[in-house]
């Protein structure tokens, strides 16, 4: 069955709340029914018919072309089925996603995954700061699921992630993985300064170490862990060159011991 | 009783009696295959009987590295018991004192079901605080700090209702050493045969048993079956019989225990009775105890 696709007629005037055209709500509806979702976030009225061209098809199998940074929310709560995206979008791509595929062939903004509990996003190039953070007054971001991005990641990819894995193929920003609460976050080239910020549990791989290290990780030597092994075999089926940091023996750094200290840093 | 002969070896018309069983299995990695199948045999010790040792386990089959969750060699372990109380008391006494214990081990569910039992989840105590959970893949890991790195551990393994325990050979011989090569030949045929685990050692029991004794005992010797007894009891054995042995076989599911049966019979056959056994029986209580019946009839080649 061909795809739904939604093609953008021209950049919107305003940010868009996409969270509407996700599969599972727009099961069974019709071309006409779907181009009369709103989608502002201010207070003038925008309809999908306005801002896209819809060309109905299976909502399972989702296209959204000629994209702007301006869409926001895109996979908001997914459950199943597939959205691909052509270009760059704006924040909070696949927040509180629970399951499907969400792959952006673009750069994504600000808190994308955040609170993404299962499924898996893939970005082509970069993503913004707080990717699978939490929103302001959330006490947990990333909950779940796998976020693969090709390119660079922000700051505090992964800040209070909990459960899940994120993969950055290039750097991360400052603080990645700050105050994680559990989950894994592999970054297969080098981080900015103080990676792992107030980590209670969880485990950042480093592939090219990073621009500082805080005082409060210990040194605990250099490892071959059977654990490693099988993180490598879950990451080879996302990203082969995440998993080549898993070749050779790691060096553990324990901490953040000025806070809880349970977490881990494992340094190619 | 009437006989079936077939390359010269007679072939009872009975059936092996055998009972439900609750059963999981597990994967034991090591840095080699001689350290894998250490652990695994360590954990299958003293597992011979429920009677007497709590559980009947035994190696199921070894594993190559692509077939291991961690890429290293490895060994696929059953593990049998009466109830699911007991099966998962043995389970954690066992790895948590020979596979935990075992140099550079790591355990992982070796089947999937739809109840578990606790596998990491109960060992990963022994971490102290220091364990480490771990979830990707669907899966759930413990990593437990031990002396010479970590223990690795999968939390849960799978639990069947639908094993079954008790599936048996009888193979009589004219002399002991043509009866144990009979008796050998099917342990080999039967090894080749997955989800099935013969527990006494090398396979083979030289005690079969009664139920009931004489004495404050839950079994004792099956003096039908004894050789030296002809002359004094109700024998079940010919005047060319002078040494019987017993292959037990527990499997994840009924098919699995006849396919081994199958296996067994057809080896013993094959080796013939100038230099193997000149008779096979099987052992059951009447019929009425064990709801799975095996006619060795029906699974002769």
């Amino acid at each position: 069955m061909k795809p739904l696709v939604l093609t953008l007629r021209a950049q919107p005037d305003q940010r868009l709340d996409l969270s509407p055209l996700v599969p599972h709500r727009l099961a069974g509806q019709s071309a006409t029914e779907i181009e009369r979702l709103e989608l502002q976030t201010t207070r003038r009225r925008v309809t999908v018919g306005d801002i896209f061209r819809v060309a109905l098809g299976d909502p399972q199998n989702m296209r959204i072309e000629n994209t702007s940074s301006r869409l926001d929310l895109i996979g908001h709560g997914m459950g199943d089925g597939e959205i691909v995206v052509e270009g760059d979008v704006g924040n909070q791509v696949g927040r509180l996603m629970t399951g499907g595929r969400l792959t952006i062939k673009g750069s994504v903004g600000l808190w994308a995954a955040s609170g993404m509990k299962g499924g898996q996003i893939e970005i082509a190039d970069t993503a913004g700061d707080w990717l699978g953070g939490p929103l302001a007054g959330e006490m947990a971001g990333m909950r779940g699921g796998v976020v693969v991005v090709r390119g660079n990641a922000g700051d505090r990819a992964g800040d209070r992630m909990r459960r899940g894995m994120i993969i950055v193929e290039g750097k991360a920003g400052n603080y990645a993985g700050s105050r994680m609460i559990a989950g894994t976050v592999i970054v297969r080239r080098s981080a900015g300064p103080l990676p792992g910020y107030l980590m209670r549990r969880g485990t950042i791989v480093l592939g090219h170490g990073c621009d500082e290290l805080s005082p409060t990780f210990l040194d605990c030597g250099v490892h071959d862990l059977v654990a490693s092994r099988l993180m490598a075999a879950f990451v080879k089926d996302y990203s082969a060159g995440a998993a080549a940091v898993f070749r050779s023996p790691l060096r553990r750094f324990a901490g953040d011991v000025a806070a809880l200290g349970r977490g881990e840093i494992f340094c190619a | 009783m009437r006989e079936l002969i077939v390359n010269g070896v007679r072939i009872d018309d009975t059936f092996a009696e055998a009972f439900e069983m609750r059963a999981t299995a597990l994967t034991i990695t090591a840095a080699s295959a001689r350290w894998a199948r250490q652990a695994a045999v360590t954990m299958t010790g003293f597992a011979t009987s429920v009677i007497g040792c709590g559980c009947e386990a035994g190696i199921d089959r070894e594993l190559t590295p692509r077939e291991t969750p961690d890429g290293r060699f490895g060994v696929r372990v059953l593990l049998f018991a009466v109830s699911t109380t007991e099966l998962q008391k043995q389970l954690q006494n066992r790895v948590g004192q020979c596979v935990l214990t075992s140099p550079g081990s790591a355990c992982y569910a070796g089947l999937q079901g739809e109840e578990t039992l606790k596998l990491g989840n109960a060992v990963r105590f022994f971490g102290d605080g220091w364990q480490i959970s771990k979830r990707f893949g669907g899966k759930h890991y413990w990593r437990v700090p031990a002396m010479d790195g970590e223990f690795v551990c999968e939390a849960t393994t799978g639990l069947t209702k639908r094993a079954v325990g008790g599936g048996n050979l009888l193979i009589m011989g004219a002399s002991a050493g043509g009866t144990l090569a009979a008796a050998e030949a099917a342990v080999k045929a039967i090894d080749a045969v997955p989800d099935v685990i013969m527990p006494f050692p090398g396979g083979i029991a030289r005690s079969g048993s009664k139920i009931g004794s004489k004495y404050k005992a839950r079994a004792s010797t099956n003096e039908a079956y004894c050789p030296t007894l002809r002359g004094t009891v109700d024998s079940a054995l010919d005047e060319d019989v002078a040494s019987v042995l017993e292959i037990v076989i527990d499997g994840l599911t009924r098919e699995a225990v006849a396919a081994a049966m199958q296996a067994g019979i057809a080896a013993v056959i094959k080796l013939g009775p100038k230099r193997g056994a000149v008779r096979l029986g099987a052992g059951n209580f009447g019929g009425k105890l064990g709801p799975y019946h095996f006619r060795l009839k029906d699974l002769r080649p």
